[in-house]
């Protein structure tokens, strides 16, 4: 990866496994601060997993990350997941109303959020503020992960990891969605790192791309790649899995 | 009762018997060793408590409560194998419960300090709070199994361990309190608790055997509670470790 810029993490050959099952292999690399990451790969390559590692949900056992330079094991697990936030894959919800679960991340630290600031996230994410009294159960997938992303912002993090965020979100609630994220970059210098299963939107949004396959960072480099990978698996999976 | 009249009251095992023949419900089996365990163990439980009774050993008195929370843990520490140090776990739990409610009943003077009062009363109190424990740990379990995403949820947004499983933890501990509560608010409409009942038949005053038929429901409340809670707490910490992380198992 280019090195000029700084990192705002930093991978030193990091290995992550479950018992026997070893799930990351010796991942090397930066993902540059103030910038756009897409990370892509087949299902199961181990995208989720590394980020996981990124926001402290899972440590590795071989190797060591940096958050800013800082080793990710000297921060305080609280403090580092504040910090660089995440937005799970599945999108899970506490149950309740949107509000509760827009609430959540404040109440966790004993705050309150004001019904102002719930309604302008929910205008953020493109929902309208009727939204907020809604139950969670009564939301259609996409409407679920606006909810999520906006729930992540809560915390204002430096670095924003997003896991699949926009996989059931139509056409035009997609592109929103993409335009919040370039805008929270832009506006605010956010480092964002989304893992994406559609390549078009890695190559539209992403400054970079890392690509992974098996546990293991493939091809990394300015989102161009995509258009002509040199690995001929990335060649052969960009083929394949284009949408 | 003789024993000739007892082994009478056999007709009533042969009844199912023969409905199970009939019917090939295939529980001939399992009846016979029912039968067969129940006598020999009630048995041997009446002929110790009669030395233990004779004896008038604190001793005595403390090892057969000893053996109960023994043979407590080892029964429930089965349905909790997922928990690491389960088997301390409850018997940290049964043993605290004993020591609690027996203070409370000895040292307000409600009840006497013999093996008359202490051997059945720790025995029930032992029993449910052994049933509770299985409650509590089956409740527990599938509860973190089907929110473990909530969990990861509110960990991921710095939430602590405590935050990410309350949740979990307080539905279990009620679900699994919910039937002693239930029970007791019918309690006498339907049937008679099984202790007054027996009381009642061996000649004592009706009245009396309330009394004591409530002190034990009261007891058992508190034994409920307090089992539920304390091993409550004491599980959720090791599903985390020290990073504040799901203990991950394949
Ligand atoms: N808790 C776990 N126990 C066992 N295996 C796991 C666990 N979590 C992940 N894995 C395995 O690790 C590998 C990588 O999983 P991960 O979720 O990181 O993949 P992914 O790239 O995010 O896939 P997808 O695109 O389907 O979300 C998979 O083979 C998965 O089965
Ligand atoms: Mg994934």
């Amino acid at each position: 990866m280019t090195m000029d810029y700084k990192p705002a993490i930093h991978f030193n050959d990091v290995s992550y496994s479950i018992e026997d099952n070893q799930i990351l292999r010796s991942i090397t690399g930066s993902f540059p601060e103030g910038k756009i990451t897409t990370l892509v790969g087949p299902s199961g390559a181990g995208k989720t997993t590394l980020l996981k590692l990124c926001n402290g949900l899972l440590s590795p056992q071989k190797g060591e990350i940096f958050i800013k330079g800082k080793k990710i094991s000297d921060f305080e697990p609280v403090e580092l997941r504040r910090k660089v936030g995440m937005a799970l894959q599945s999108a899970p919800m506490i149950g309740g109303t949107v509000y509760e679960n827009l609430a959540l991340p404040m109440e966790l630290s004993g705050d309150k959020l004001g019904k102002e600031e719930a309604e302008s996230l929910l205008q953020d994410v493109g929902l309208e503020a009727k939204f907020l009294e809604r139950k969670i159960t009564d939301l259609s997938g996409g409407q679920r992960q606006k909810v999520s992303i906006a729930r992540t912002l809560v915390n204002k993090p430096e670095i924003l990891l997003l896991d699949e965020i926009t996989s059931s979100l139509a056409r035009t609630s997609l592109k929103e969605v993409e335009e919040l994220i370039a805008l929270i970059n832009r506006k605010f210098g956010t480092t964002i790192i989304w893992i994406t299963h559609n390549l078009q939107q890695a190559l539209d949004i992403g400054d970079y791309t890392w690509v992974m396959m098996d546990g293991e960072v493939v091809e990394t480099g300015e989102s161009g790649l995509l258009r002509a990978p040199v690995n001929d698996r990335v060649k052969s999976f960009v083929q394949g899995g284009a949408e | 009762m003789t024993y000739l009249t007892l082994s009478i009251t056999l007709i009533f095992v042969v009844i199912p018997l023969v409905l199970s023949k009939t019917l090939n419900l295939g529980l001939e089996r399992d009846t016979i060793i029912a039968t067969i365990r129940s006598i020999i163990q009630l048995l041997l439980v009446g002929f110790i408590l009669k030395f233990v009774f004779d004896s008038e050993s604190l001793l005595y008195i403390f090892l057969m409560v000893t053996l109960m929370i023994v043979a407590a843990t080892h029964n429930a520490r089965n349905k909790g194998a997922s928990i690491q140090g389960i088997t301390w776990k409850l018997a940290a739990t049964f043993v605290f419960v004993e020591v609690l409610t027996q203070g409370i009943l000895i040292g307000l003077n409600i009840t006497p300090p013999t093996a008359q009062y202490i051997i059945p009363i720790s025995g029930m109190v032992i029993g449910n709070s052994m049933v509770l424990s299985i409650l509590f740990l089956n409740r527990f379990t599938a509860e973190v199994e089907s929110h473990q995403d909530e969990t990861e949820l509110i960990l991921s947004l710095g939430g602590t361990p405590k935050q990410a499983i309350h949740r979990q933890l307080i539905n279990s501990i009620k679900a699994s309190m919910i039937p002693t509560i239930e029970s007791q608010k019918t309690v006498g409409l339907v049937q008679l608790p099984g202790m007054m009942s027996g009381q009642i038949i061996a000649g004592a005053d009706p009245i009396q055997a309330v009394q004591f038929q409530l002190l034990i429901m009261f007891l058992l409340l508190t034994t409920a509670a307090v089992t539920s809670v304390m091993l409550g707490f004491m599980s959720y910490p090791t599903l985390f470790n020290q990073r504040m992380q799901v203990i991950q198992r394949s």
